[in-house]
């Protein structure tokens, strides 16, 4: 870099450096979305100029990329929001993680026009207690349009689903919206593991709820499921637009952490013969793209935690999230929409709190994105 | 007679009537030496060698400059036993002897390299410190200290006890996933300052998981690098990325 600063001098540039960015980030927090993006791109040339960023130190802003209205595309039939694994202890609304559930809820209710529904992604609770998953309904109750309730593992492990569906009702369902069919699925179900090691509820639910914890078996939608799913959709046209809801990809991502559903490729099955199907899921925590011959799948944000991206198997389309500030809590983190094309395809929007948004479009997703991954 | 001459003549004997059996067995023993120095039987620089073994299968002695099928001359023979029975005195060690062309002995402990030897001397062993042999059972207990300072990092990795909200480390960096101890040391433009991998540990315990920076001689703060450290041995690096 050529540059050799005295430690008097480096202290002085990072304190300047440090109160530019405070009153800039301040101003990003009292602005609209236009406004927004010139700050932005003032940010990104500051740190270009100062010219001092260490190789290993963090990137700072790149293009941003705003999320149009849906009444801007004219191609737009409707949109619905998501909020997704937001993972909630049942320790109050001041713990970090029920504060950014309610940022999400905020969020949705402040969305002009408002989504048609707002679907939950799973996870809602951490250890999947009952208290938990009333924080959890309390939050959500917040949201002012309908919302359509996702089965995660942090949920269902503690009573094998219980309390939730006691709460939510059934685990998986299927509705017709707009002619779009929409297909919730429980895709988390396990081969019992638990029965012959004589696990309790609580430690089969901490073994789940730990991404790294070899002793679980691996997510499926098992064969009852799929002989549901291929009854609900039999007697569709295959013209039909089908949008998937699954708190696990639908496909076979990275084992180890269960980033991944076993019977995938049976699932699948089930869906190609469609014109055009979209799956929506959580649990990955992350921007993630995949297509699999006629199927297009979104990974939704998480309100409480990124995860990084598994070492191996991440799927080429992907538009990868520069490394998360580990200095900011909502960094990584996010909500987002779905824009529901006349066509029937999807253009997924990702709202990431602290960095710009980014949008997946179906033509991306078709004939090749461009462009970096959403940084701050 | 003493029982040690007794001993030598009784090898002596052995060493001229039985040597095919005694190659043998000695090729078995130094099947672990001959793989680190390549010299014990067989041609060796030019030379023939001829391999003897004492009676605890622990000690050998390689002649260079006798072939194998050669009957030893009684004066070699002579010499090989006496420094048998001198190895006797290292009961517990692996001890490979070689008597070169010129008569100059080396000696290879438990398959450490060959060093000089004086017959009568100490046990060449100033390559392992307080003069003592690592045995296996030494370093079945270091292996085992090891692993439990790791399980007890892995186990700290895992559970909320650090924190005060209820969160783990596990939990945002499974297998110790993006936590980069390669990368360290490095200015931390947050910080300000140069960090170490121990800052950011303690960065990390006091924000998402809310709780007390650990002192640096802090038993389980050695247990959390122990854990990184060793689940990330191998990782792909990535220079410049974090
Ligand atoms: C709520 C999520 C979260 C939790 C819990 C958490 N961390 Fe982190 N941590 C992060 C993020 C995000 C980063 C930045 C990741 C990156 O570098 O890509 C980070 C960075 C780090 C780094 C530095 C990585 C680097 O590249 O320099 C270390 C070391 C670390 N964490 C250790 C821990 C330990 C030990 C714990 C438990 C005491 C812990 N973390 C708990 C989110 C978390
Ligand atoms: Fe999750
Ligand atoms: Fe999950």
């Amino acid at each position: 870099m050529g540059i050799n600063l005295t430690p008097k001098e480096l202290e002085r540039e990072l304190r300047e450096r440090s109160l530019e960015s405070e009153s800039l980030i301040q101003s990003l927090f009292n602005c609209d979305r236009r406004h927004f993006l010139k700050v932005s791109a003032r940010f990104a040339a500051m740190a270009a100029a100062a010219g001092v960023i260490q190789p290993h130190a963090f990137q700072l802003v790149d293009v941003a990329y705003a999320a149009a209205s849906p009444d801007a595309n004219p191609e737009v039939g409707f949109r619905f929001a998501y909020v997704s694994d937001s993972h909630l202890f049942a320790r109050g609304m001041n713990h970090r993680f029920a504060k950014a559930a309610l940022k999400a809820v905020e969020d949705v209710n402040a969305l002009d026009p408002q989504p048609d529904f707002v679907l939950f992604g799973g996870d809602l609770a951490q250890d999947g207690r009952p208290e938990e998953l009333e924080l959890g309904r309390q939050i959500l109750s917040g949201l002012k349009p309908p919302v359509k309730m996702m089965v995660g593992e942090h949920d269902w492990y503690f009573d094998l689903g219980e309390k939730w569906r006691q709460m939510f009702g059934p685990d998986r369902y299927s509705f017709d919206h707009k002619s779009v069919h929409f297909v919730v699925l429980n895709s988390v179900v396990e081969d019992d593991f638990w029965t012959v090691k004589g696990y309790t509820p609580e430690q089969r639910m901490a073994i789940v709820a730990g991404l790294d914890d070899g002793r679980q078996s691996r997510f499926k939608v098992g064969e009852e499921q799929r002989d549901w799913l291929h009854k609900d959709l039999e007697k569709l046209p295959k013209t039909t637009p089908l949008v998937v809801f699954s708190h696990s990809p639908l496909y076979k991502y990275y084992r180890p952490w269960n980033f991944w559903t076993d019977d995938a490729e049976q699932v699948q099955a089930l869906l190609f013969p469609f014109k055009s199907v979209t799956v929506v899921h959580g649990h990955t925590h992350q921007l993630l793209t995949n297509r699999i011959r006629n199927i297009t799948f979104h990974g939704m944000l998480s309100t409480a935690w990124p995860w990084p991206y598994a070492p191996q198997g991440l799927p080429p389309l992907t538009l990868q999230m520069e490394r998360t500030d580990p200095f900011d809590q909502f960094d990584g983190c996010g909500d987002g929409s779905v824009d529901v094309l006349k066509s029937g395809t999807v253009n997924a929007n990702y709202n990431l709190w602290d960095r710009n948004p980014r949008t997946v479009t179906y033509a991306e997703v078709t004939k090749g994105i461009k462009g970096g991954g959403p940084s701050y | 007679m003493t029982p040690l001459r007794m001993f030598r003549g009784a090898l002596t004997l052995a060493l001229t009537v039985v040597a095919s059996l005694a190659v043998l067995r000695s090729d078995e023993l130094l099947g672990a030496q001959r793989s680190a120095t390549a010299t014990i039987s067989g041609e060796t620089d030019g030379w023939a060698s001829r391999t003897v073994s004492a009676c605890d299968h622990r000690k050998a002695v390689v002649v260079e400059g006798v072939r194998s099928n050669e009957k030893l001359p009684p004066q070699k023979a002579q010499e090989v036993a006496d420094l048998l029975s001198d190895l006797m005195r290292f009961c517990n060690e692996e001890v490979v002897a070689r008597i070169s062309i010129r008569e100059k002995i080396t000696l290879s402990v438990n398959g450490l390299p060959f060093v000089d030897y004086v017959q009568g001397g100490e046990l060449p062993v100033e390559l392992v410190h307080g003069k003592v042999q690592h045995t296996d059972r030494d370093r079945a207990i270091w292996k085992a200290e090891l692993d439990r300072e790791v399980a007890e990092g892995d186990r700290l990795f895992h559970s909320d006890e650090l924190g005060t909200n209820g969160l783990a480390c596990a939990m945002c960096h499974p297998d110790a996933s993006n936590t980069h101890p390669e990368t360290y040391p490095k200015f931390q433009t947050q910080l300000k300052k140069v960090a170490l991998l121990r800052d950011m540990v303690n960065w990390c315990i006091q924000n998402p998981l809310e709780g007390k920076v650990l002192p640096d001689d802090d038993p389980r703060m050695k247990a959390l690098e122990a854990y990184i450290l060793v689940k990330r041995t191998g990782a792909t690096l990535d220079p410049g990325k974090h």
